[in-house]
């Protein structure tokens, strides 16, 4: 178990900048998902990480020891680190209990100590009838256990995943998020898992670093994530939620402010000291709008389409007076209106988005 | 320093050593002859002068020759990449019968030395012909062999060097995913249609790869060349450098090294030329997936076939027939019938003659050794090119097709410039022994094995090779464990070609050979020299039968091998 430490990363290809002082805390024990759309930098800060391409600026620090800066390099081989590819990299000339062995091979780890691990690591994923099988004779989801075999069987102090789960059909993925939960429970190592898929982020790591095009957006819990966008990119990314332009009426009170959004009145949750100001944005999720009751405030809208997502309908609908802002909402069965007609939305929570300024000058 | 760092700095020497050591052993093989050369050709015997060079450009033998090597070498390689680019288009799209056994002749020429091609055309036309004589149809005495002439040569060439274009065709075919073929006849488009539209762009690398190669080799030949245009005083530069060379005059070996120069630039050109139109576009295939269902031929399959196998048993068997009944006569000239016909030759080669049994053993023992040392180089020095992009060894890449580019007498002629002298500081003499050809063959046929290692990395997901660094193996150790049974297959192949290429070659050997290091190539071209014909069809055959029988059983065990390691086997 080790903590990581990512300190303002740097990495220029050519003239782009892949990684733009990006800053991580990785406690010990944590496990961490790193998420973006791709081409975001994620896999590059990955890379930096194990050390497979030389940082250009900042450091990494793995535990206390300096592996990465523009002038120290350890090369990946001395790290003392796990990965799961994507591609799960299996060495196909190799059966899979000596894929799972080689990493205690090159360790000097003799039998029958060796076969001993590396039987406790095929147990562990599930895999002990398949030892003498080589990988191609393998599905997906059982070369993803070897993967995971054969990067935890030297118990390294720090774990990362690139997509693993990116290969592997809907079913399958839904199992071994399961597996990697248990796993991460089990062990106590230090994790960091890349990946483009939020619920799989959400549904596995304490924290998550959003990045985008090279720099990290925000690092929170899931939960937070959710509930308290930092910026409109986040708000947008997590969750689909909406951003519309608002003006913050009054002072927050126990965490709440009266705002002003297209003509409509409603109290959303804020930071506290937020400002009064007309310049605000408002992050709305699909759950904290609703079609208004009988003489409740509402904003008019035109409903767009109507999709069925079994149980509910999802109801996209444009606003009279902003007609670039499209709102999505869930609906109960029976369906409450067709497309072209005219709705009332209410607003019962939201959350204003913090002025990016603002906040820094906070902190 | 901790201990962590000291590892560090143990795989820092290590990588930095071995990549240094590379680049030495890579530059000692190809850089030192060319640059040896070079010397000569501008200072010879270390006086710097430019007579020879003026002599040589203002001589207009100089320029008929380059003429004729071009010409020869691109009609060559337009016929080779003709009958190689349609067969292999053919044998490996359609679902024809037998392919294996067919690609095995097809492929066969290529593992024949070009000499014994030669012997064995001549042996086919021309009024001597024991196989024309034999059916009453050859011409009559004092009338010319029709292959003593320019487009003899672009026909031997064309037809020698087809399987190389077949090969890289091929190759290409079989990595091209079936959706990309399934996904355009799904869109409507006829077979033919999806060929010219989504296979053939998309053959653009191996095809201009093939045509390079292919272009390299015609300008290099000198086996062709030297028995069908000699007679006809058509001459190409490779010959021109022998002539000279035999002449033996004062001034000679500095005036050939500027000849060889001058064939290096072509060939530089041509390799240039290829790597920028390899450049413009991109012909990267994303997915990957198994090879494509072949193409029904439906009732066009039986007359498809019967062209294919009519063409290769003109190609390979009639010369073939051609040496082998020329082996069996007592004497050149003798028709061949049940009274005449004798197995004194092969007694003759096989026992009693002396150096022909030595040349057996020799021409195994350097060829398996060079075999063996270029894939031990090769291994290491792809990873560097290919992985690490080593700007160093990209250029030494480039670099270690020089020796390959230029024909054989020249690499010769640069190995005779180094090693006359003995060896500085060690004081031993290479030259007269077997160690020179070996060094020769080192440096003529690293690309060779370079070249199929490459690909091989090319096609290697790199991160089989991050996975094992993650688990703490150092770089030895990786390529021992973890790269080399990875590109084993592309190595192998790259091996045997490199194996079957020197077991018959003569272009290096015969300037280089002495009393006790003759290889089979001298021992044929002697025979042919003293004018025992029957003698080296002789022992050509049994050449070409021990090529096929090495080449049958290889294929043997190839079932234990991975797909594609042997370029003749699907």
């Amino acid at each position: 178990m080790a903590r990581l430490t990512i300190d303002r990363a740097q990495k220029r290809f050519g003239s782009y900048l892949a990684l733009d002082h990006v800053s991580i805390d990785v406690e010990d024990g944590e496990f961490l998902a790193v998420l973006g759309p791709s081409g975001c930098g994620k896999t590059t800060l990955l890379r930096q990480i194990a050390g497979f391409d030389k940082l250009d600026g900042g450091a990494i620090r793995i535990g206390e020891r300096l592996v990465s800066s523009a002038e120290t390099h350890i090369p990946p081989e001395h790290r003392k680190l796990g990965i799961v590819f994507q591609s799960y990299a299996l060495w196909p000339h190799m059966t899979v209990a000596e894929n799972v062995a080689y990493g205690l091979t090159v360790a000097g780890v003799r039998d029958p100590e060796r076969a001993r691990r590396v039987a406790a690591a095929l147990d562990l994923v599930g895999l002990n009838g398949f030892a003498e099988r080589r990988p191609g004779l393998l599905s997906g989801g059982q070369r993803q256990r070897v993967a995971l075999a054969r990067c935890l069987v030297t118990e390294p102090s720090l774990v990362l995943l690139d997509e693993p789960l990116a290969n592997l059909d809907v079913h399958l993925r839904a199992a071994m998020e399961d597996e990697f939960a248990r796993f991460h429970e089990r062990t106590g190592t230090t994790m960091v898992y890349i990946t483009h898929d939020q619920a799989e982020a959400m549904a596995l790591a304490d924290r998550i670093a959003v990045m985008d095009r090279g720099r990290l957006l925000q690092l929170a819990t899931p939960s937070l994530l959710y509930r308290e966008p930092a910026n409109a990119t986040v708000a947008g990314f997590i969750g689909e939620g909406m951003v519309l332009p608002a003006t913050v009426l009054s002072a927050p009170q126990a965490g709440r402010c009266r705002v002003d959004v297209l003509g409509l009145e409603a109290v959303v949750r804020c930071r506290p000291g937020q400002p009064v100001t007309d310049g605000a944005k408002l992050c709305l999720r699909a759950r904290d709008i609703g079609l208004a009751a009988a003489g409740q405030d509402g904003l008019a809208a035109v409903v767009e389409r109507l999709s069925y997502q079994g149980g509910h309908f999802r109801l996209e609908a444009r606003p009279a007076c902003a007609g670039d802002i499209l709102l999505h909402l869930d609906a109960n069965e029976p369906a409450p209106a067709a497309p072209g007609d005219t709705v009332r939305i209410a607003i019962h929570d939201g959350w204003v988005i913090p002025d990016a300024e603002a906040l820094r000058e906070a902190a | 320093m901790s201990l962590a760092d000291t590892a560090t700095l143990r795989t820092r020497v290590e990588e930095t050593g071995l990549l240094w050591g590379l680049v030495g052993l890579v530059a000692l093989l190809s850089l030192l002859p060319i640059g040896r050369l070079v010397v000569e050709g501008l200072a010879p015997g270390g006086q710097l002068s430019a007579t020879a060079l003026g002599k040589v450009l203002a001589s207009p033998t100089t320029w008929t020759a380059t003429w004729n090597s071009l010409v020869t070498a691109i009609s060559g390689t337009v016929l080779a990449v003709l009958v190689g680019g349609s067969v292999a288009l053919l044998a490996t799209l359609t679902d024809i019968r037998a392919r294996n056994a067919f690609t095995f002749c097809f492929v066969l020429p290529l593992m024949i030395a070009p000499q014994v091609t030669a012997l064995a055309w001549l042996q086919l036309f021309g009024p001597s012909s024991t196989l024309l004589k034999l059916i009453g149809l050859a011409p009559p005495l004092g009338s010319r062999n029709p292959l003593y002439s320019r487009e003899g040569i672009v026909l031997l060439l064309g037809l020698q060097y087809a399987p190389l274009v077949f090969l890289t065709l091929r190759a290409g075919l079989r990595a091209l995913p079936k959706e990309l073929i399934e996904a355009g006849l799904a869109a409507g488009a006829h077979p033919l249609m999806v060929l010219r539209t989504v296979v053939l762009p998309l053959m653009t690398p191996p095809l201009v790869a093939g045509i390079a190669l292919c272009f390299v080799s015609c300008l290099g030949n000198f086996g062709i060349p030297a028995f069908l245009g000699i007679p006809g005083n058509f001459i190409v530069l490779p010959t021109l450098i022998y002539q000279r060379l035999a002449g033996l005059g004062p001034g000679v070996l500095s005036e050939v090294a500027i000849l060889s120069l001058l064939i290096g630039v072509i060939a530089m050109a041509g390799i240039l030329l290829q790597d920028f139109m390899m450049r413009r576009r991109d012909f990267r295939i994303t997915t990957t997936s198994s090879a494509a269902r072949p193409f029904e031929l439906g009732r066009w399959r039986r007359p498809v076939e019967i062209l294919l196998w009519s063409f290769a048993i003109l190609v390979l068997a009639l010369p073939f027939l051609g040496l082998l009944t020329t082996s069996l006569i007592p004497a050149f000239g003798v028709p061949l019938n049940a009274a005449t016909a004798t197995l004194a030759n092969y007694a003759y080669v096989l026992i009693e003659h002396a150096a022909s049994r030595r040349a057996f053993v020799n021409s195994f023992l350097m060829s398996a050794g060079a075999a063996l040392l270029i894939v031990l180089i090769c291994v290491p020095l792809g990873y560097f090119i290919v992985w690490k992009r080593s700007r160093a060894l990209r250029l030494l890449n480039l670099a270690a097709e020089l020796p390959y580019a230029m024909p054989g007498v020249v690499l010769a002629i640069a190995a005779i410039l180094l090693f006359l002298k003995p060896l500085p500081v060690l004081n031993v003499s290479l030259y007269n022994t077997v160690w020179i050809i070996v060094f020769a063959y080192l440096a003529r046929f690293l690309v060779l094995g370079l070249r199929p290692v490459v690909s091989g990395y090319l096609q290697i997901d790199r991160t089989l090779e991050e996975a094992a660094q993650v688990a703490g193996a150092g770089l030895p150790r990786r390529l021992v464990t973890v790269i080399f049974p990875l590109v084993a297959p592309a190595a192998v192949a790259g091996a045997l070609l490199i194996f079957l290429t020197a077991f018959n070659e003569l272009t290096v050997s015969a300037l280089l050979w002495s009393s006790g290091a003759e290889t089979l190539g001298v021992v044929v071209f002697s025979f042919e020299q003293g004018g025992d014909s029957t003698y080296a069809s002789a022992l050509a055959t049994i050449t070409v039968l021990v090529t096929v029988g090495l080449m049958l059983s290889t294929t043997l065990f190839a079932q234990r091998l991975p797909q594609g390691v042997l370029p003749w086997r699907d």
